[in-house]
């Protein structure tokens, strides 16, 4: 057993201090001006009401994901997996389906699990065609049952509020000589060749129901 | 808005004292006098048992409910937050938030609703009537507290002169005429508070060791050692009221100070009121003194209760606290009297005898709400003590001065008064 060392650390004690008195009285006069000017005049209240006010997000915040649409309302995702892979928490699942476009698929299932998902954004750095975005604004909202909080792709398609500004991919092996030229004019325009528009609106149907079907049974009811 | 939370408890308090100048001063003693069968009730234990059911649940549970939100509350406003204002009940289809009072609402249930869990190895029966010891005693201390002057019954509407209402009120050797609002008079007085007090310590001793864990039984010694300690300083201070006045029950202290501020206690014993309210603060074992409890040392003597067993130790520290104010109350601030009210009313404007009594009422309510909402302001200001600096502050500090108190008003009185 050793000595235990103990320094005395000399504390200035004035009689003042000693008394306790009024060094109570000082911090009853700081906590009681608080007290008063918050109940009067709410002066300088720091709290945010949450629900009733929402103070706005930064410009770069990671929301909830969503799914970017085509110009005529059809999934921009073509299913090509870079999401998943380079998803840290594995929260993606995509099922791929054919479109009938011999260069496309989509997702016939797009899943995300938001309880697992770790808001990095690695998602979206991965995505080559502006499919999925965290831009929407608004986090995952509280669940009472863990299904709940899995987001099927018509959820995700539902939160989507911008327009991507990309070029649709998918113009096959000629895409160099099939590529408009660079536009300049306001990014929700329609654009595109001619053939691909059609393309897509034959696709559109399609998508539409399948979209509900597969949706309907991962998603929506559990 | 904000001028409500004191609007409210003032309109509270006098509809309160309202209630209890027509139930005692016409409603109890009419029964008694006019239906035959019911002349039981104007007995004198019946009405101890009214009165000491009415202060109980009208005044002092609910004053004690009210100062679990008004601490949240007033403890945000004093840190620049807002603080619980969301629990709500639905009326009508509208949500009533009511500032958040319904939080302690919400609390007690929450507490009724818990599971009540005893640890394998503590002792059962123990365990069990330590809350029970906590809380008891400072209920039955509410007996000898004067909540009011008191009532002449049948003389509600007439102006009365003070003689009469001193009559009604009665003394230790005088029986009362009417009703004094005291549920017993003993001559004793706060002796018995003292008495009955040092009892609650038995509860959160016997709760610590009970719990078998070593940190509440760390809790539970820190709260004997320092709950004695405080005790002889109480003791001391309030000496030299008893001093002051001539006497040591409540009532006859209250008269004895009169309607004039200058008279109160707190004028004629300054250093007394703060010891008394410096050591009366140490008892509720509250911040900065709340060793026994220190959250990140010792969680405290209740660390293994929970449900409603928790729920009482937690409610007994709240009573103790409006128990705190009513004595500081009756001892240093004058008890239920009004500055210039007499039993006749203020000087030239008479009053009829239950706006008397209900204004009297009132006040007495009034000045403990204060006195809580000042420790509550203390409890939220000041930084916890160290064990060593606690045990040095009782003893080295508190215990000299009331000593001193003590005798430089034992030497005032005896130059201005003779000893008489």
């Amino acid at each position: 057993m050793g000595n235990i060392q103990v320094k005395v650390v000399a504390r200035p004690a004035s009689f003042e201090q000693d008394m306790y008195f009024s060094a109570v009285v000082k911090g009853l006069g700081v906590t009681m001006r608080h007290f008063f000017e918050n109940l009067f005049q709410g002066k300088s209240i720091v709290t945010v009401q949450y629900p009733e006010e929402i103070q706005p997000y930064p410009k770069r915040n990671r929301g909830l994901h969503h799914l970017t649409k085509r110009e005529d309302g059809s999934v921009r995702c073509v299913a090509c997996m870079c999401c998943p892979t380079a998803c840290p928490a594995h929260c993606i699942t995509i099922v791929a389906e054919e479109t009938g476009n011999p260069d496309e698929k989509r997702p016939l299932i797009f899943e995300i699990d938001e309880l697992r998902c770790v808001v990095c954004g690695l998602c979206v750095e991965a995505c080559p065609c502006d499919a999925i975005r965290m831009d929407t604004g608004t986090h995952a909202a509280p669940v009472e049952r863990r299904a709940d909080a899995v987001l099927g792709k018509l959820d995700l398609m539902q939160l989507t509020k911008t327009v991507s500004a990309a070029h649709q991919g998918g113009l096959g092996g000629e895409w160099r000589e099939q590529q408009p030229p660079i536009r300049t004019d306001h990014p929700q325009s329609p654009q595109g060749t001619p053939g691909a528009t059609a393309t897509s609106e034959g696709m559109h149907q399609v998508t539409h129901a399948q979209a509900v079907a597969a949706a309907g049974g991962h998603s929506s009811h559990h | 808005m904000a001028i409500l939370v004191i609007i409210i408890p003032i309109v509270a308090f006098l509809v309160l004292g309202a209630v209890a100048t027509v139930l005692f001063g016409w409603l109890l003693p009419t029964l008694a006098a006019q239906v035959s069968w019911l002349s039981w009730v104007g007995s004198s234990w019946f009405l101890a048992l009214i009165k000491s059911v009415f202060v109980i649940l009208g005044l002092v549970m609910p004053l004690a409910g009210v100062l679990t939100w008004m601490e949240r509350r007033q403890s945000a406003m004093m840190q620049d937050r807002l603080g619980p204002n969301r629990a709500y009940v639905e009326v009508m289809g509208h949500q009533v938030r009511a500032f958040g009072l319904m939080h302690f609402v919400a609390d007690a249930m929450k507490m009724l609703f818990k599971e009540d869990f005893i640890p394998a190895k503590a002792n059962r029966f123990l365990f069990s009537l330590a809350p029970i010891l906590a809380i008891s005693p400072v209920f039955i201390v509410f007996g000898i507290v004067p909540w009011g002057s008191g009532v002449c019954p049948g003389a509600l509407t007439n102006t009365i002169a003070t003689e009469q209402l001193r009559q009604c009120i009665g003394g230790p050797t005088v029986p009362a005429a009417g009703i004094p609002f005291q549920v017993v008079n003993l001559e004793v007085g706060l002796l018995f508070y003292f008495a009955i007090a040092s009892l609650a310590v038995y509860g959160t001793t016997l709760a610590g060791w009970a719990s078998y864990n070593k940190w509440s039984l760390l809790g539970g010694l820190r709260a004997s050692s320092q709950m004695m300690s405080y005790e002889v300083t109480m003791g001391l201070s309030i000496l030299g009221a008893f001093l002051v006045y001539g006497t040591l029950e409540p009532m006859q202290i209250v008269l004895a100070q009169g309607n004039n501020p200058l008279h109160w206690g707190i004028v004629t014993q300054p250093l007394g009121f703060i010891l008394f309210f410096t050591a009366a603060i140490a008892e509720t074992k509250r911040t900065p003194f709340d060793i026994p409890e220190g959250e990140p040392e010792v969680i405290g003597y209740f660390v293994e209760y929970s449900g409603l067993r928790f729920g009482m130790f937690f409610l007994a520290e709240f009573i103790e606290i409006v128990f705190i104010s009513a004595i500081i109350t009756t001892v240093f601030l004058g008890g239920w009297q009004l500055p210039g009210l007499e039993a006749s009313g203020f000087g030239r404007l008479e009053l009829p005898h239950g706006v008397v009594v209900t204004l009297q009422f009132a006040t007495f309510a009034f000045k403990v709400f204060f006195l809580c909402w000042l420790q509550l302001m203390i409890r939220w200001t000041l930084p916890r003590m160290r064990p060593d600096q606690l045990m040095g502050f009782g003893w080295k500090k508190l215990l000299p001065a009331s000593l001193i108190n003590v005798l430089v008003t034992a030497f005032v009185v005896l130059m201005l008064f003779g000893g008489k």
